[in-house]
């Protein structure tokens, strides 16, 4: 293959390697990736090959397409809203671990995916741009057209979806009408969150669906605390995001390990501030001041992996038909 | 190549003019062949690979699914009628004022063609974004910021990358006015009404049919844009939807079905523009000039140096945010960054490839085209010559994006799609650019072939001894300019990156987009920039490389 890196040095090729699929950000020199394979690479005697993709549904789809010729080995970066399709593809195979450390909002435990992060999806907002944020859902759909959100596709982006199933959650089967009205509002719908978050930091947007901890890398890195994430009435709706081991793997044992390891202090000490996301068990060392400044629902929302399964294509149409023409 | 290289003749036995056919014909089905396999390929692999037949009932009363088609044939018209409109007047104000900087200006009006589209956006986000100058200006006026996303960005952005081309295709038209007819305006002191209604109309005329059908199958074709500009399901094109059924549906169904509709679509177009004129689109010439002797003063003058005002800073303005942003990142740093040079590597060596096998692919079907016009035409012929000249096109019907994700289902069978992945881009993105290498390519040829077939007949010159002494100094230029664009198209290149990149491909627009995550804005203005200046920078090299050659 003649674009391929340069051959590793000989010594580096007789590691197995475990062929990671994940989401882009968090393989990118600021994102997790280096820290977790640098850690785990240093207790495997292997090496660690990540794929990424644009973000969890592409993975899904991804897998879908490569069916049982895959590469992947481990899967980390679907979420509980994906879990019963990538079920469903009958590529995955039981974890095996350990998963006692876990402890997630509304609890978590299932045979086949580990959840290593988890975090509430929110509008996050600029407040040099908006003055009066929205203090429910309600006041999301039916505000000011001329303040604009951001908001993401749910057919290629979880945080899209998760704020479909947010909606239909608190709208049930009003949420067509009340996607219609929310349109008005929404200046853009991109594929994936790192263009919908963009648009809010180069000041195209005040307004942006992204997570309530994603105040806290501007308060750390850029120690700014402009943006801020709005509080709704009626509860926030969980991302609870998860990895899992595909059966056809040619080093089970490395892939349990894998999975073990992302759950180990070590590794979960490094996801807050870079993934910006909420660790799904215990830290090596407490978490950042920042995270105490950041907002905590009252109310946690979700469905059931098995009913976003059935109604997903359904719901995504009806959308369609919402914002469509 | 040493010119002694070359040998005069394949066999022993001298060449005949028919021969001579022949051989260029076959190269020319060779040609034909490698794209039909590709092509077809792929069509094949996704409609074997949809598990059921799509409900078409139920698709064909899909209100979106309507929609969608309703909103690519809309912004396709609307963007097109922009171009060609808005080019109009400043090809004839182009054409008829004389200032210093004309050719500087031509040159200018054929970068946002080499500029990769995604940067475009970026850059027109910059400048008539909520946030951006324009919405500034309007703002500060007391109007309601412009919302750049939907169909105005699409339109704005559409007309920013097609109205300089449309331009430059009615300059080359009146560039190919015979000098007497300048002449004789000049003694007959007409008016510019007058040379407009007698002399430039009726040549840009003759540019529009192709021009047009270009410009409305390229914004019938349109991705990259529509996808970052177009704001979400009211305004997504039937390009967008097929990517967005393989890639968030994972629905090859559906994708077929689409694909259909596509094909259909402009596969129509082209029939009404063969109707309307059987010209080809003409091109974009590299030549000078024409003089011309009629008056240019007083309203006339200040007319078209208002022309030329609005027009050049419509085009430039996107350039200039590109750079002011891209110089208020961290450039030492990203170009110090391994991520950063191994993507440039990738992306340079998929474009060179790209560039090639495009060059490869598109001269022998125009050579055999010529040949076929050469030979006594029988009606058979003709349809033969259509055969050649569509073919060329065909990427324009069959989307890069059901290319990309036919050989992905196809090849995932036999191999490691990743390992596959870069040659599937590179035949991607070298059809991508065969629409554009024809039409730069087929005008010279046709001209050269004006002048020199009798004489080349009658020296009996054939086989490669024409080539050389024929085609390949009539053709030096154009390939130059098509190698530059095919290079260029490639860099920029996102469409047949969406399903294959991975993090062992990733070439520079794909770094773009992850750092356009990862909160890392800066950085993407700067590898926007990058990118940019890679594109230009190549192009620039390319075409001068070549005419270096000819000795001007």
């Amino acid at each position: 293959m003649f674009f391929g890196a340069i051959t590793p040095a000989a010594a580096q090729e007789e590691k197995p390697s475990l062929t990671v699929y994940t989401y882009e950000s968090f393989v990118t020199d600021y994102g997790p990736g280096p820290q977790i394979k640098a850690g785990f690479e240093a207790v495997c005697g292997c090496t660690v090959k990540w794929v990424g993709l644009e973000d969890g549904v592409a993975i899904l789809n991804r897998l879908k397409l490569e069916g049982a010729s895959t590469s992947a080995e481990v899967v980390v970066g679907l979420d509980t809203n994906l879990i019963a399709e990538a079920r469903a593809t009958g590529l995955f195979a039981p974890h095996g671990t350990d998963t006692s450390a876990v402890d997630v909002p509304g609890g978590f435990s299932d045979q086949v995916f580990i959840p290593y992060d988890y975090g509430w999806f929110a509008v996050v907002y600029d407040s040099e741009a908006i003055d009066a944020p929205p203090q429910s859902l309600e006041e999301l759909v039916s505000g000011d057209p001329e303040e604009k959100i951001a908001i993401e596709d749910p057919r290629s982006s979880t945080p899209g979806l998760g704020l479909l199933l947010w909606m239909k959650k608190v709208y049930g089967d009003g949420a067509e009408a009340k996607w219609r009205e929310f349109s008005e509002r929404i200046l853009t719908v991109t594929p994936g969150w790192s263009e919908a978050y963009g648009l809010l930091t180069s000041g195209e947007v005040p307004m942006v669906l992204s997570y309530t901890t994603s105040p806290a890398y501007h308060l750390i890195e850029e120690e700014s605390d402009r943006y801020h994430a709005a509080a709704f009435d009626e509860g926030h709706y969980i991302q609870i995001e998860v990895a899992g081991r595909i059966a056809s793997s040619e080093h089970p044992d490395l892939a349990r390990d894998f999975l073990a390891y992302l759950i180990s202090p070590a590794a979960q000490n490094v996801l807050p501030t870079t993934n910006w996301m909420l660790p799904a068990a215990e830290t090596a060392s407490p978490l950042p001041g920042a995270f105490e400044q950041l907002v905590t629902p009252d109310k946690t929302l979700s469905f059931d992996p098995q009913t976003v399964a059935d109604s997903r294509r359904a719901w995504t149409q009806e959308w369609l038909q919402a914002l469509g023409r | 190549m040493a010119a002694g290289a070359w040998p005069l003749r394949l066999s022993a036995r001298p060449m005949t003019g028919s021969t001579d056919r022949r051989w260029r014909v076959a190269a020319g089905l060779a040609a034909v062949a490698a794209l039909a396999v590709f092509l077809g390929g792929a069509c094949f692999a996704l409609l074997t690979q949809a598990d059921a037949a799509p409900d078409l009932f139920a698709l064909a009363s899909d209100r979106y699914l309507r929609g969608v088609v309703l909103f690519t044939l809309e912004q396709a018209a609307l963007s097109t009628l922009l171009a060609v409109a808005g080019a109009l007047p400043l090809a004839v104000a182009l054409h008829r004022a004389r200032f210093p900087g004309r050719g500087l200006v031509l040159r200018l009006f054929l970068l946002p063609q080499a500029l990769p589209v995604l940067v475009g956006a970026l850059a027109i986000i910059a400048v008539w974004g909520r946030n951006g100058v324009v919405s500034d200006l309007v703002a500060t006026l007391g109007f309601d910021r412009l919302n750049v996303y939907g169909l105005s960005g699409i339109l704005i952005a559409h007309t920013f990358f097609n109205l300089p081309l449309a331009a430059r295709l009615m300059v080359a038209a009146l560039d190919g006015v015979p000098a007497e007819s300048w002449k004789l305006a000049g003694q007959l002191s007409l008016t510019p009404l007058t040379t407009f209604r007698i002399l430039e109309w009726p040549a840009i005329r003759t540019a529009l049919p192709g021009a047009t059908s270009l410009i409305f199958m390229l914004c019938v074709t349109s991705f990259t844009l529509v996808l970052t500009l177009g704001g979400g399901p009211g305004a997504t094109t039937l390009e967008v939807a097929i990517y967005q059924a393989l890639r968030y549906d994972f629905d090859p169904g559906l994708a077929v079905f689409l694909a259909l509709i596509q094909i259909v679509l402009t596969g129509l177009a082209v029939a009404i523009t063969l109707r309307l004129g059987r010209t080809t689109a003409g091109g974009f010439t590299l030549g000078r000039r024409a003089r011309r002797y009629d008056p240019h003063q007083g309203f006339v003058r200040a007319l078209d140096l208002a022309v030329l005002t609005v027009g050049i800073a419509f085009v430039l303005s996107p350039f200039i945010a590109t750079i002011v942003a891209g110089l208020r990142s961290d450039l030492i740093a990203l170009l110090a960054d391994p991520n950063v040079q191994r993507a440039a590597m990738t992306s340079g060596v998929v474009a060179i490839a790209a560039a090639t096998l495009a060059v490869l692919l598109a001269a022998p079907l125009l050579l055999a085209r010529q040949a076929l016009e050469r030979s006594s035409s029988s009606r058979g012929r003709a349809a033969w010559r259509g055969l050649f000249e569509l073919s060329g096109s065909l990427v324009l019907v069959v989307p890069p994006i059901v290319i990309g994700a036919g050989w992905f289902l196809l090849l995932r069978q036999v191999t490691d799609v990743f390992a596959a992945a870069p040659f599937v881009v590179v035949a991607t993105n070298a059809v991508m650019a065969m629409p554009f290498i024809v039409r730069i390519l087929a005008p010279a040829l046709a001209t050269s072939a004006q002048r020199h077939d009798r004489l080349a007949e009658s020296l009996g010159l054939f086989g490669l001894a024409r080539l050389r002494h024929v085609e390949w100094p009539a053709l030096k230029a154009p390939l130059a300019l098509s190698f530059a664009f095919a290079l260029a198209l490639s860099l920029g290149d996102l469409g047949a990156m969406a399903l294959f990149g991975s993090q062992d491909f990733i070439t520079l627009p794909y770094l773009l987009l992850q750092r356009m995550g990862s909160y890392r804005t800066a950085d993407a203005a700067g590898l926007a920039l990058l990118l940019g200046v890679l594109c230009l920078a190549l192009m620039a090299l390319a075409e001068r490389g070549f005419r270096g050659e000819e000795g001007r």
